[in-house]
């Protein structure tokens, strides 16, 4: 994917554009507004990075409101250290497809940045997903793995559907929280760690090949194969 | 309030060194006085022009009419009898004058004396006009008279008029008299400007007097309430309640730094040295990997310490009431169950959950899962194994409730009321990871939806109550 990354912390843009060269991305970086916004208008990106406050007359904010008023829908990751929930408010209804704040773990940016890339590309209404031998259908609210028929809860269900949509992905527990319980807080316990360690039971004990993974220190991936 | 308090309050308002001096003319309380004493003065002067109207006005009409009675009674005469009936009844009047003070004077055609009580008609009366207010003498005695001429057939010419000595006489006793209480009514005025000035002053002097207090850092002060429940004293209450907030706001602020000079420099420090250790000791890239990614999590620690720090700040700062909806509380609840039924049941706990339905909240979501999710934590990570958690939702006229109750250790009666302060750590509580800012946390969203949170003994455990108040609570459903 072509990503372009608006930051002008030297550092933290280092890292970033390291990071996203390794996962095998096309990175392009602007140091300020004025740049990312030329960039942004005048080449076509998969997504972008863009950080809140920059130097140079334009910041975040007014970079993505003039994209968006030039019918520009790059899907647009904010990185800000401004953590207040309004702020990230104001950076969502700005037309921002994400907010992440800073500090922030790579793996975390990682998936977010190839999950607003996806939603972006517009897959239309899916009503079958399938990561090897496991399938589930969306209408019949089935799940079937090497053909046998596997029972789960509503709940484990969405969980399972998310970590599908999202296969070969990294998903951090934070993304789990927002996306399948639709909360926005920081629990202390390990709640998403028992609820996969259940989906686990049902989805892969049973069976010889595991397909939910643990990736250290940045959440879960459902991949085929081990890396 | 006496004079002599005011007085004394006006002393020592000018006395305080820390009240900035107002050039008179400027001050508001000089204004007032001002203010005060020319609507006395006015008052004082209508009064006045009053009073002189109905009196020596009064007077002027009345004579005016006698003269005009006395002119119209001798034209009569005059016509029905000639002139002998004439002086003969001015000869009469002037008898039967008690008062003594008619003038009558009746001239033929060259102004020669026929009768009256005056030797010679007066310069000044001339025949253009009719009436007049000219010094005379009679018998001797000289004073101002008002005269009425009347021309009669045969060109004889009346004189009637009237000694005006007793209305002198009252306009020169009611003009001291004005003049007297006009000075009496300045210094009234000025006195009762002064009052006025000095009572403004001592209630003003004492609400920037404190003001001054707290801005040179006295945070204690507090305006004096006066108890009358007068407008100043409503104004001191709102004074003092807004200072109230402020300490509050201040002490919030105190502790949080002093939690930062402690909680968070141990975190720090830890990472610091590991690190520190891994670039000078590790033997191979593994055991460097290893202090790298142990630093890392130390730090990550030390960010949701601050992130939950600012959360807090933020709810108690009121700025999250614009994020308020109207929400399914028992659905959210409901949901949590099911989120915390799982963990409970990893760490042998059984979750119990009684809930009301349809009970919907006007609040902020967000920060209600966010109290929740805390006291389900707490309670499944201080209860013992084989326990049973208690979660109940339920609504009453008074509010809606709550309530997370537990099996664990509970929180002893000496600390309750300091564990929803902000790193807060009970004795039980130091040997189990966390920041001692789950409970501050669900104190602040409890006081941001006006609720209150109580802990209580669960005999043994603990029961932390979350009470919204009723009017949080939308009965539309």
């Amino acid at each position: 994917m072509r990503i372009l990354v608006v930051e002008d912390d030297k550092d933290v843009a280092g890292f970033v554009l390291k990071g996203l060269r390794e996962a095998g991305h096309v990175v392009e970086h602007a140091s300020n507004g004025r740049d990312g916004l030329f960039l942004a208008a005048s080449e076509s990106f998969d997504a972008i990075v863009l950080d809140r406050m920059l130097p140079g007359g334009i910041d975040g904010l007014r970079l993505l409101e003039t994209l968006r008023s030039q019918n520009n829908h790059t899907p647009v990751l904010f990185l800000s250290a401004l953590a207040q929930v309004d702020e990230r408010v104001k950076g969502l209804k700005a037309g921002g497809d994400d907010y992440l704040t800073k500090p922030f773990s790579f793996a975390e940016l990682l998936a977010r940045v190839e999950g607003i890339a996806r939603r972006g590309r517009g897959e239309g209404p899916v009503t079958r997903l399938a990561v090897a031998d496991l399938e589930m259908d969306l209408l019949s609210r089935t799940v079937r793995r090497g053909g046998e028929k596997i029972d789960l809860q509503p709940r484990e269900f969405r969980l399972l559907e998310y970590l599908m949509r999202h296969a070969g992905q990294v998903v951090t527990r934070t993304m789990l929280l927002e996306g399948v319980w639709d909360y926005h807080f920081d629990p202390q316990t390990n709640v998403i760690d028992v609820h996969v360690s259940r989906l686990r039971q049902k989805v892969d004990k049973p069976f010889p090949a595991p397909l939910i993974h643990t990736v250290r220190n940045a959440g879960y991936m459902l991949r085929a194969e081990a890396p | 309030m006496s004079l002599a308090t005011t007085l004394q309050m006006l002393g020592r308002g000018r006395t305080d060194p820390r009240q900035r001096r107002t050039p008179m003319f400027r001050s508001a309380g000089f204004r007032f006085g001002i203010l005060y004493a020319s609507l006395f003065g006015l008052s004082a002067l209508a009064l006045a022009a009053f009073l002189w109207w109905t009196t020596v006005g009064l007077l002027d009409r009345q004579t005016d009419a006698a003269i005009n009675a006395d002119t119209q009674g001798l034209a009569e005469r005059y016509q029905e009898g000639g002139l002998p009936a004439l002086i003969e009844t001015i000869d009469q009047r002037l008898a039967t004058n008690i008062d003594d003070n008619a003038i009558y004077l009746l001239v033929g055609p060259r102004f020669d004396r026929i009768a009256g009580n005056l030797n010679a008609w007066p310069r000044g009366v001339t025949l253009d006009t009719n009436w007049f207010e000219l010094p005379v003498e009679r018998a001797g005695l000289k004073g101002v008279a008002r005269l009425h001429e009347f021309n009669l057939a045969g060109g004889f010419h009346l004189l009637v008029g009237r000694d005006s000595h007793v209305r002198s006489q009252l306009r020169r006793l009611l003009t001291a008299a004005l003049l007297w209480s006009a000075v009496v009514a300045l210094i009234l005025g000025m006195l009762g400007g002064a009052l006025v000035r000095g009572a403004f002053r001592a209630t003003v002097a004492d609400v920037s007097a404190t003001a001054a207090a707290i801005a040179a850092g006295d945070l204690s002060r507090r305006v004096r309430i006066a108890g009358t429940d007068d407008e100043f004293d409503l104004l001191a209450a709102a004074v003092n309640d807004m200072l109230d907030r402020i300490m509050r706001l201040m002490d919030g602020v105190k502790q949080v730094s002093n939690a930062i000079a402690h909680d968070l420099r141990t975190p720090i420090a830890r990472a610091r040295t590991r690190l520190e250790d891994a670039a000078i000791h590790a033997r191979s890239p593994d055991e460097l990997h290893a202090a790298i990614e142990r630093a890392q999590a130390d730090l990550d620690g030390v960010v949701g310490v601050f992130q939950a720090i600012l959360r807090i700040a933020e709810i108690e700062a009121g700025a999250r009431r614009s994020a308020f909806v109207t929400f399914d509380l028992s659905a959210l609840i409901t949901d949590m169950t099911e989120l915390y039924t799982a963990p409970a049941e990893e760490a042998g706990l059984r979750l119990d959950a009684a809930i009301q339905y349809e009970i919907s909240l006007h609040g902020d979501r967000d920060m209600i899962q966010q109290a929740v999710a805390n006291l389900l934590d707490n309670a499944v990570k201080f209860s013992p194994t084989g326990t049973t958690v208690q979660l109940t939702l339920a609504a009453s006229r008074d509010g809606v409730r709550i309530e997370v109750a537990d099996r664990g250790p509970g929180i002893p009666e000496a600390d309750r009321t300091r564990a929803t302060e902000r790193f807060f750590r009970g004795e039980q509580a130091r040997s189990t990871p966390g920041s001692g800012l789950g409970l501050a946390l669900v104190q602040a969203v409890a006081t941001l939806h006006g609720g209150t949170l109580t802990l209580a003994d669960n005999a043994p455990g603990l029961r932390a109550i979350l009470k919204l108040p009723a009017s949080s609570m939308n009965v539309a459903s």
